[in-house]
């Protein structure tokens, strides 16, 4: 492969540079996810995240105190304070009392509001108005300022999430339905893969056909049957439909044909010595399985098991059919479709939720991704 | 939450120990019925024979079963269902068939199925196959590639809210914190509300779509890239071929099946496309999509599972070519076995 393009100079440059415009498409949107749920949440919505180590500087209004707040001194009435109230860590670079001219005067100057009043406001927010006459009224005068903020990180809205939002709890509920559904397949698919590999019986041809054809079936086909049989089976026997039980053969069952097809087609790769070996050493089909097949299959095993992982954990439609929407039931990817709906504003909280949603799939790509890629590799023709 | 954990860990247990007890306890009973040591001459023949018989079925037994209740039977109970009403109850013949035709929100949804039917898997197989040729050549490429690989393990609610972040709209004039409205505005142009911009809305959410699965085409195709003979492209650089040459005549025809199966995996990927559609725009502004109509007939009013039957039948006709080519190319290659 090294002996295609690329012997000049220029091409070698655009190719590295054509390559590190994709992997930016690629991971800059996953960046600016992370990045936010790290901000400040007032941060996040006054500048964009690729600010966020700049200081922030936006534009706000303020109210002074009212006049009942008015001291005199020296024969002048005098109004005294800060205007962030407890002094926050902001600094402000210019005033003004005119919404139309929000920055007139820098910060620290003294403004001359006419008839004898003036104000003054510095970088921190302390201000002093004074006035020759008392004030009056009950509103107090209006402010404008430009401020800016140092940049902030927290984690305030990880424990937001976690612990008031529920995300802490689907998580345990996302946990509790991906790994008895990833577990449970795997035995099931390996004997009857080993069936459909090694053993002679009639019709195994057409089983073989008619699990390659269930590959491919629309979801969908399932979920109206199925939902009607849980919704039977649950008012016969008195019992809730939409349980963990459910949703876990559920999650079997769709993910069966891909399991056989995936093990059958690595299972009838092993060498066939080692199998006509253990025969005439007098192994039956049972004890061949278990004592030579499993070891031998153990790649395939886990590229299957992180398909499924990664399959079940992601899933969203087979969850909102088969499990309840209360805390107890609700799982991550449903109650991130929640969140959009009722906190679609919140980005504080919606990229965090996001973020803790994607962690544990990030993380078992990551440390098992060559796995990944052979089952990928081996089985591309399920869809998703 | 500590019973539903302990529930979950004893699921595991009695799951495993269930399927483990089920095909030793299955095995020994077949050795003890039809018993081939210690029985001599004609019996045990026999007796080997039977098992020989019995046993495959013991094995492939449980994932019939399963396959059965999950798989099989819902596809001819929803056939079944499509002609019938919203309850199920009585038959109607094609009055859900006439219905979707004539539905503004399904023929919306088709032409927009077959609008994604033709950027997706294009556009996912295409760049896969750039970035494949491209990696190939540079000391960094195995890191770029898992880069653009990753967001394959992103779920698709996780990536819809990436990319709502990204389509986020203010005001005109306001800081912009949705980044591709930044930009716009730094150029001077209007920021728009991308999601709500009818017909256009479609491609933003296919973005997504694309940004997930090019990893999957890029990871496929260069492994088939890696497959093609080196003479085949030293020959071809002898020749005096261009590298655009070389690309096109000489790698892509070469790894052709590579690129219909991959082609074909995310035209069925496409097909069942729902979660993206419901959290970017629930169908909204123009977007509809058929499989996420067919969630939306199932629990609209009350559900009409006639309704919602019918729409999954039209996804399935669409998979069916599909399967019949899947069916016939694994025939051909394992020739039964």
């Amino acid at each position: 492969m090294a002996v295609t393009t690329g012997k000049s100079f220029v091409g070698r440059f655009g190719v590295h540079i054509a390559v590190l415009i994709f992997v930016a498409i690629w991971t800059v949107p996953t960046l600016g996810i992370l990045v936010s749920s790290l901000r400040d949440k007032d941060q996040i919505i006054a500048s964009g995240w690729w600010n966020s180590f700049a200081s922030s500087s936006q534009t706000e209004a303020g109210r002074l105190p009212p006049a009942s707040a008015q001291v005199e001194k020296d024969g002048k009435f005098v109004l005294e304070g800060n205007i962030f109230g407890d002094g926050a860590a902001r600094n402000i670079s210019a005033f003004g009392v005119k919404s139309a001219a929000p920055t007139q005067y820098p910060a620290g100057t003294t403004a001359d509001l006419g008839d004898g009043v003036t104000l003054q406001l510095n970088a921190a927010g302390g201000f002093v108005m004074t006035s020759p006459k008392a004030f009056e009224g009950v509103r107090g005068q209006r402010v404008y300022y430009a401020s800016s903020a140092p940049p902030k990180f927290t984690t305030d809205n990880y424990r937001t999430v976690l612990f008031s939002e529920g995300i802490g709890r689907s998580f345990m509920n996302s946990l509790t339905v991906t790994i008895p559904a990833t577990v449970i397949p795997i035995l099931i698919a390996a004997f009857a893969a080993y069936a459909l590999a090694w053993m002679r019986f009639p019709g195994r041809a057409l089983l073989i056909a008619v699990i390659i054809g269930l590959l491919v079936v629309p979801l969908q086909m399932s979920l109206i049957p199925l939902l009607k049989l849980y919704n039977g089976v649950g008012s016969f026997f008195g019992v809730p439909s939409k349980t963990y039980l459910g949703i876990w053969l559920a999650h079997t069952g769709f993910g069966l044909p891909f399991a056989i097809y995936l093990l059958r087609s690595y299972i009838a790769g092993l060498p066939r010595e080692i199998m006509e070996s253990a025969r005439i050493d007098g192994a039956s089909d049972f004890e061949i399985f278990v004592k030579i097949v499993l070891p031998l299959s153990f790649p395939v095993l886990a590229s299957f098991a992180i398909f499924q992982f990664l399959w079940v954990w992601n899933d969203l439609l087979v969850a909102m059919v088969f499990l309840g929407t209360e805390g107890d039931q609700i799982v991550l990817t449903a109650k991130l479709n929640a969140l959009l709906g009722s906190r679609g504003g919140d980005w504080e909280i919606l990229t965090t939720s996001a973020f803790v949603t994607i962690i544990v799939p990030l993380i078992v790509f990551f440390s098992l991704q060559r796995y990944f890629v052979r089952g990928l590799l081996a089985g591309s023709v399920k869809g998703g | 939450m500590a019973a539903q954990i302990f529930s979950a860990i004893f699921v595991i247990i009695v799951g495993v120990g269930g399927c483990v007890a089920y095909f030793w306890g299955a095995n020994k009973l077949v050795d003890i019925i039809f018993p081939s040591r210690g029985v001599k001459g004609a019996a045990a023949i026999d007796n080997l024979r039977r098992q020989g018989m019995i046993r495959p079925w013991l094995f492939v037994g449980p994932a019939m079963i399963i396959l059965t209740i999950y798989l099989i039977y819902p596809v001819v109970e929803t056939l079944r269902l499509s002609f019938l009403d919203r309850g199920g109850a009585n038959f109607v013949g094609l009055a859900n068939y006439q219905w979707a035709f004539g539905d503004r929100e399904f023929r919306n949804s088709i032409l927009n199925n077959i609008i994604w039917l033709a950027v997706v898997p294009a556009a996912c197989t295409f760049l896969g196959l750039i970035i494949a040729v491209l990696t190939d050549k540079i000391w960094w490429g195995t890191i770029a590639k898992s880069l653009i690989f990753l967001p394959l393990a992103i779920s698709f609610v996780g990536a819809s809210v990436i990319w709502k972040f990204i389509y986020e709209y203010r005001g005109e004039g306001q800081t912009q914190i949705g980044l591709l409205n930044a930009i716009i505005q730094y150029f001077g142009g209007q920021p728009q509300v991308w999601i709500s911009l009818s017909f256009w809305n479609n491609f933003f959410l296919m973005i997504i779509l694309i940004w997930i699965q090019t990893g999957f085409a890029m990871v496929i195709l260069s492994s088939a890239l890696r497959g093609i003979p080196e003479e085949t492209l030293e020959a071809a650089v002898i020749d005096g071929a261009n590298p655009f040459q070389i690309f096109w005549k000489i790698m892509v025809p070469q790894i052709w099946g590579t690129i219909a199966v991959v082609w074909t995996t995310i035209t069925i990927l496409v097909l069942k496309v729902f979660d993206i559609v419901l959290t970017m725009t629930n169908g909204q502004w123009n977007s509809q999509v058929l499989a996420n109509l067919m969630f939306d007939w199932m629990f609209r009013g009350g559900g009409d599972f006639g309704r919602g039957a019918t729409i999954a039948i039209i996804i399935m006709i669409a998979v069916i070519p599909i399967m019949v080519w899947n069916i016939r190319q694994a025939n051909k290659e394992t020739g039964g076995h």
